[in-house]
């Protein structure tokens, strides 16, 4: 299986929403950094996200959510993960691809 | 300084991704000796550098936004937000820290300086200025 | 890297003498940093040490001169909030060298 994380915004870049596109059934989305605020409930973006949830997992980082004051306002479904999360997601998974 | 310019700051960026938000403020900061009349502008990602409720201890950066709220003491009253960079993320002026100055000209009342403008508003604003900076 | 001795202790400082870990600072730390700089602390000395330290916990950095004379009149009375005061507490500058001694970073954009 396939882990995908995406490190931008995806109000400055289009890293998540190809993200979205490509990512097959199945696989892991994870959003860290700048990502996370992809998790922003009520955002632009938050439809495309909630959308994609049927088929992919989405898991944002803890503590950069923290970081940047929105940990309470993520899209209910998203998975919150801290860095052992993140640590398991990369074994879990075969392969990872970084959206940058 | 005899000759007092306006100054607008353009905050694009989020925090902690990048450096472009620290270093703006650092100038904003180094500036703010000079006395010139400095307002400053969040935009787009720059929204999040003044979003409510941050703590970076998990990610072993600074939580530099505690300085945004010194800025009145520095004489920068006025803090320019864009609405439509808020709709976009789904945020309102509540997700923002309450950013104010005392004002000498009303017995020190405290007041806030954030001004929510439109893009027609932001058209405006920086044309009116006589440097602006971009970060 | 240059250090800095107190009470068998050493503790980490820049080149220009600034403690580089300001959670390190104690009394006898800033002691020590007010000797390196020939400043014999008073309790008035103190009072503006302490104000430092609550301001940077408070906001992250050191404030201006501009901003430090303002404050501090305010919360330590009219008579101290002038430059006057305050740098013939600090003659080498009051927020250079209060800052050094409250074991703060050099403030930004300092005189």
């Amino acid at each position: 299986m396939m882990l995908h994380t995406v490190n931008k915004s995806p109000f400055e870049k289009n890293s998540l929403n190809s993200c979205l596109n490509c990512a097959a059934e199945g696989s892991t989305i994870l959003l860290i950094e700048d990502g996370v605020y992809g998790a922003l409930k009520g955002s632009s973006i938050a439809d495309k996200v909630q959308a994609a949830m049927g088929k992919v997992t989405v898991c944002a980082l803890g503590p950069d959510l923290a970081a940047r004051g929105i940990a309470d306002k993520v899209i209910d479904g998203i998975k919150v993960v801290d860095y052992a999360g993140f640590v398991a997601l990369s074994v879990e998974n075969d392969k990872v691809q970084a959206w940058l | 300084m005899s000759d007092t310019k306006k100054f607008l700051y353009v905050n694009r960026k989020a925090p902690y991704g990048t450096i472009y938000a620290l270093e703006s403020l650092e100038v904003v900061l180094i500036g703010a000796a000079f006395e010139q009349d400095v307002q400053l502008l969040f935009m787009d990602d720059g929204v999040f550098q003044i979003a409510k409720g941050q703590d970076t201890k998990g990610i072993e950066n600074k939580n530099f936004s505690p300085t945004y709220t010194a800025l009145g003491d520095y004489e920068i009253t006025k803090m320019y937000v864009s609405q439509e960079s808020l709709d976009e993320r789904g945020l309102t002026i509540d997700d923002l820290m309450p950013l104010t100055y005392e004002d000498e000209d009303d017995d020190w009342a405290e007041k806030s300086s954030i001004i929510v403008v439109n893009n027609a508003e932001i058209a405006a604003l920086m044309e009116e200025q006589d440097v602006v900076l971009s970060f | 890297m240059a250090t800095m001795t107190v009470n068998g202790k050493d503790y980490e400082v820049d080149e220009e003498g600034y403690l580089l870990d300001l959670s390190q600072w104690s009394k006898e730390v800033g002691e020590e940093l007010a000797k390196s700089e020939s400043v014999d602390m008073t309790e008035s000395h103190w009072e503006v040490i302490d104000f430092l330290r609550e301001y940077y916990d408070e906001y992250q950095i050191a404030p201006a001169v501009r901003v430090l004379t303002k404050a501090i009149g305010k919360k330590l009375g009219k008579e101290k909030g002038n430059s006057k005061y305050l740098y013939e507490l600090f003659p080498y500058g009051p927020a250079k060298q209060a800052c050094k001694i409250a074991g703060l970073p050099k403030p930004t954009g300092c005189i």
